[in-house]
């Protein structure tokens, strides 16, 4: 068992899952779609089976495989997981049947494919598992930047109204961070020269592990800001955090899902595998910053997530306001946050992810984003409410679910370095309560209202060709009723008694949940209660990791372990 | 009778003084390849019947540039060094590697100039003369095949640019660089389209090369003032002795570096750049913007490397001004371009900039880099214009970036490749951009230039704008109802098209071969 090549077989299913998906031009998109599922349904599969076969605790890199790519420059292709990144790969596995499962009726732009849509999620797949799979730094930058090209397509092609200014926007944020992170990788490539017997240069993140300590602080400075850059624009940390709210919106859900799930947490992934373990000293000397950018991003978030009138950028915002934590937890400099912080990656992966698809099958219901749009919709579709409010309470972090264990995990490791900051990013729970609770009872709540759930009052006033009774003909839902109620005076009267609920029963435009969509849901949903009662399995795989980048970093626990970890 | 003995005593030693240099014949063959193989050229236009010319220059031509191309890359690996032609020519690794690029490149060139199917009778028009008026005619009437001196001109222009980075003294870089340049005003004037823009373009590019020329040749005499001789060793030789006035060294280095500098389109010497690659025969375009900047940029390393590396400290400063200024304005200037030409060659002022950035590291390095940089910027960019080449409506090639929107409904192989090219200029992983950028970035960190590479990627971000809009606009905007369509590609085009995209994958997967072929020792000979 320990010499199948699990990883390298993990990182090259997808690829040719999109392959073989991208090359069935003529098959039906049935089919298409199923064969997609089975690939990203045995990679699950596969990842199960590496987690089983993963020896939590035991030291350095495990499945690691190594070959040598450019030798001149002394460069070579390595991967292997620990703790924190075999839970992110779990992460990536688990997302993507459901993405797909969650896209399988997704309206695409004219002119697109299923095939193309799904073969570009399943690249996609590849390049976020080598990013948290690289043990080289190299092969870390080349995952991150190439991770970039299919998210582009995915968000430019098959994206909402202003996707193209999204997808660029996307880009270009992302690509300016990897070139500045581009900069700090061959500085830290020139400085390991001066470090390594023979002047010879490497990536190799052991090997640089090692010399980490010896490297300058003013060097390793700068290395840090380019890195830092890289990691903050993805994460995303306060003021470079404005592609996210485009991005995330204009995705089409599934790839939405997967901004604002997995590949946000590169960014925090990167801050802990490349910032703390190769660059200590400026880590330590620059935790400050992050911190307070952090602690702001935690007000930011979460004030402008309140004032959001879109459900998609409410999700995104409510996400940066979860990086402040996360980001928070790994510069805390102690097991506890740290521990909190990688878990918080899972966590929130889940919450977000959940309440993202959610939103994403209400406003795809409703053909609109506008929160204004919605209302009372607990009446009219209670499983869908159901799940919005699981999704929202995982969100606030409510006790029982897998957040609470998390950002518990971070405000008490935090307190023990700097209580000042812990207390007042607790404030920011209360913060997550309002934002959360205040949408849920603008859209779930109260009588059944909304533009974008009531049907037309008199649908006879409706032309028949607008499409009154599909359920998400984009756009129809604002401009159709608005249309006639100003040529017939009446009806304005009619449909507001309508909105006062005076009217016997209003129908509404869309129904329940179908049981594809339950049962896309249901994982993420038993997954956020599992990890919030019974946290063990997550944490003892994730709790040596942190105690390795800790000590790594050069830091001490002010108190010993973790009691939670279960021990 | 006495003074005729005295005569002939002293004769004698004198003609045994002047006896011709010892050339090595074997070193220099590719240039003779060249230069023969253009004088054949020449007698072939003159001697042929014009309906057998084009079939005969175009299998003469690559015939010769193959020839050329095994034998340096023959004895290329054998180390076949020397510096011959009385110290004027060296062939040292630097020469072959030089040499290798140049060939590979031009080789592609001209395959592109040879197609007569994709634009029908060839890019170039039949007579250089007229202007616009006969070009019209010739739209409407039949098509009259293009002129074939093209073949024998080109010829020439690789001949001098295998001389020039060869060069191991200041008049041998001169003739270099004017066998290069006449040959390429003149071809830059014979597009068959848009005559006047092309007209426009060669008088311009003749212009201001021969002032740079002039310049060029005013800091050569300079430099001879303050060394005492025209040779790269002995201007090192003499500034490290010191004890002369640094002015001349200064005045006359400044002086000759601008022209090389104009030639690789560096900015601010870049004010030809965009006009001319704009006007002149898109083949040609493509083969200026690779080869003349491999000989220009491989020039510059043989100089900066033999002769100005002891003054190092002394003009530095301002280069990394040149470099900066350089990077800048290709970025920014870029992003305000709406004709596809005029923003590669923008593009090619922002390269121009990073792969100074190599030269500048005066490293071993730094000089691989280079080459590799070199190598993987003229592939894309023969590539990225051959595809300008395909993309038609009537009037000729649909140059404006406006007029590629939705091209990839229309063939999503043409936007496929076009992503690759773009891709690779804009450094992403796994295209032959990356590494290049890779290489020259890390020399350039080795030789303490963090701050350059630091603005490079700046300019690379913004660069990578108007990169992405010719991308947006092939994938994600709605095609033009009177749009351009894409031809189907000649044979050569096709090669062309395919390998450019396959060296740019391959070169950004699997590099390390050619990265070692072009590991280049210090010092070089000369």
């Amino acid at each position: 068992m320990k010499d199948f090549p699990f990883l390298l077989i993990i990182l090259l299913l997808p690829i040719l899952g999109a392959i073989v998906v991208g090359s069935m031009k003529g098959a039906s998109a049935a089919t298409v779609k199923l064969v997609a599922l089975a690939f990203t349904l045995v990679e699950f599969a596969l990842v199960v089976a590496l987690w089983i076969a993963f020896k939590a605790g035991a030291p350095g890199f495990q499945y690691s495989l190594s070959a040598e790519w450019i030798p001149a420059l002394g460069l070579n292709f390595s991967v292997g997981v620990d703790g924190v990144s075999l839970v992110m790969i779990a992460l990536i596995a688990l997302l993507l049947p459901i993405v797909l499962g969650a896209s399988w009726e997704e309206k695409l732009p004219a002119g697109r494919t299923i095939g193309g849509y799904f073969a570009l999620l399943l690249v996609l797949e590849s390049t976020m598992i080598a990013v948290f799979a690289a043990t080289d730094v190299l092969v870390f930058y080349f995952a991150f930047e190439l991770m970039l090209i299919p998210m582009y397509f995915l968000i430019g092609a098959f994206g909402g109204p202003a996707r193209t200014y999204a997808a660029t926007k996307f880009f270009l944020y992302s690509l300016f961070g990897g070139l500045m992170m581009l900069a700090s990788v061959i500085g830290l490539y020139v400085v390991s020269k001066d470090y390594l017997p023979g002047g010879k240069g490497t990536l190799d993140w052991a090997t640089l592990r090692g010399i980490a300590h010896q490297i300058p602080v003013s060097t390793q400075l700068w290395i840090f800001a380019g890195f830092a850059i890289a990691f903050a624009i993805k994460a995303p940390l306060f003021p470079l955090h404005g592609w996210l709210p485009d991005a995330g919106a204009e995705a089409p859900v599934g790839s939405g899902t997967l901004v604002v799930g997995v590949l946000d947490k590169v960014g925090t992934f990167g801050f802990l595998r490349i910032c703390l373990p190769l660059l200590p000293a400026a880590s330590t000397k620059l935790a400050w910053l992050i911190i307070t950018l952090s602690v702001i991003g935690i007000f930011y978030g979460g004030i402008l997530a309140a004032g959001q009138n879109d459900l998609k950028r409410f999700v995104t915002y409510t996400s940066i306001a979860h990086f402040g934590f996360i980001a928070m937890g790994v510069f805390a400099f102690s097991t506890q946050a740290m521990t909190g912080a990688i878990f918080y990656m899972v966590a929130h992966g889940l919450a977000t992810g959940l309440l993202f698809l959610v939103v994403g099958m209400l406003t795809q219901r409703g053909g609109s984003r506008l929160v204004a749009d919605y209302g009372g919709v607990w009446k009219v579709a209670p499983i869908l409410g159901g799940m919005f409010l699981i999704g929202s309470l995982a969100t606030i972090a409510l006790p029982g679910t897998s957040s609470f264990i998390a950002e518990f995990l971070v405000l008490l490791g935090t307190f023990s370095t700097i209580p000042a900051w812990a207390s007042v990013a607790t404030v920011g729970i209360v913060v997550a309560a309002v934002y959360m609770l205040w949408i849920f009872q603008r859209t779930m709540t109260g009588p059944v209202r909304g533009s974008a759930v009531l049907m037309d009052p008199v649908p006879t006033l409706v032309p028949v060709h607008s499409g009154a009774g599909t359920p998400a003909g984009a756009g129809s839902a604002s401009v159709g009723p608005a249309e006639p109620a100003g040529t017939h005076p009446d009806s304005q009267a009619e449909a507001h008694s309508v909105v006062h609920a005076h009217a016997p029963r209003p129908r509404a435009r869309f129904g329940d949940l179908n049981a594809r969509e339950i049962l896309v849901l249901t994982p993420l949903v038993a997954l956020i209660v599992l990890l919030g009662v019974y946290p063990k399995p997550v944490l003892d795989v994730i709790n040596p990791a942190a105690v390795g980048i800790i000590s790594d970093s050069g830091h001490s626990d002010p108190s010993p372990t973790i009691q939670g970890a279960g021990k | 009778m006495s003074a005729l003995h005295i005569v002939n005593q002293a004769a004698a030693p004198v003609i045994n003084a002047i006896a011709g240099p010892k050339i090595d014949f074997t070193v220099i063959m590719p240039i003779l390849i060249m230069l023969g193989a253009a004088c054949a050229g020449v007698l072939v236009e003159a001697l042929l019947p014009r309906r057998s010319r084009y079939a005969t220059q175009v299998v003469l031509t690559i015939g010769a540039i193959l020839a050329a191309g095994v034998w340096t890359f023959f004895y290329g690996f054998k180390q076949r060094y020397a510096v011959t032609f009385a110290g004027s020519v060296a062939v040292d690794q630097a020469t072959y590697v030089t040499w290798g690029v140049l060939l590979v490149l031009a080789l592609a060139s001209v395959m592109l100039m040879a197609d007569r199917i994709s634009e029908p009778g060839g890019a170039f028009i039949a007579q250089a003369a007229p202007a616009a008026v006969l070009a019209r005619r010739a739209r409407t009437g039949t098509i009259t095949p293009m002129q074939t001196e093209v073949f024998p001109l080109t010829l020439f222009a690789i001949s001098g640019m295998l001389v020039f980075p060869a060069s191991a003294d200041l008049i041998t870089l001169f003739v270099g660089l004017e066998v290069l340049s006449l040959p390429l005003y003149l071809l830059c004037g014979l597009a068959r389209r848009r005559r006047l823009i092309s007209q426009e373009a060669a008088v311009k590019y003749f212009l201001l090369g021969a002032f740079a020329s002039a310049i060029l040749l005013y800091g050569i005499a300079l430099l001879y003032g303050y060394a005492g001789s025209l040779r790269l060793a002995d201007i090192a030789t003499a500034s490290q002795a010191g004890g002369r006035g640094d002015v001349l060294l200064l005045a006359g280095m400044a002086l000759l570096v601008v022209g090389l500098l104009f030639k690789g389109s560096v900015g601010p010497f870049h004010t030809w750049t965009p006009d001319v690659y704009q006007g002149a025969p898109t083949p040609v375009t493509a083969f200026m913007a690779a080869c003349t900047k491999v000989a220009a940029f491989s020039t510059m390393l043989r100089v900066f490397y033999s002769a100005f590396a002891p003054s190092v400290w002394d003009w530095k400063g301002t280069l990394w001004g040149v470099a900066i200024a350089s990077m800048l304005i290709g970025a920014v200037l870029g992003i305000t371009q709406s004709e596809i030409k005029r923003m590669l060659a923008y593009s090619s002022v922002a390269h121009a900039g990073f792969m100074l950035l190599g030269v500048l590291a005066l490293s071993e390095n730094g000089m691989t880099g280079t080459f590799f940089y070199l190598l993987t910027y003229g592939f894309a960019t023969i590539g990225a214009l051959a595809l300008v080449t395909l993309v038609r409506n009537a009037d000729g090639e649909a140059t404006q970036v406006s007029q590629w929107a939705g091209l990839a409904k229309k063939s999503p192989v043409v936007a496929a490749l076009m992503t690759i090219f773009l891709l690779s200029f804009a450094g992403i992983p796994l295209t032959s951009g990356f590494i290049g950028k890779l290489t020259i970035f890390s020399a350039a960190m080795e030789s303490g230039m963090g701050s350059l590479v630091v603005v490079a990627m700046i300019a690379t971000a913004i660069t990578a704008f108007f990169y992405l809009k010719i991308v947006v606009l092939m994938y994600f905007a709605d095609p033009l109802p009177d749009g351009p369509s894409v031809t189907v590609p000649g044979g050569l085009t096709f090669t062309v098209v395919a390998a450019c995209g396959l060296v740019t994958v391959a070169l950004g997967v699997v590099p390390s071969v050619v990265i070692d072929m072009m590991a280049v020792q210090l010092p070089l000979l000369s």
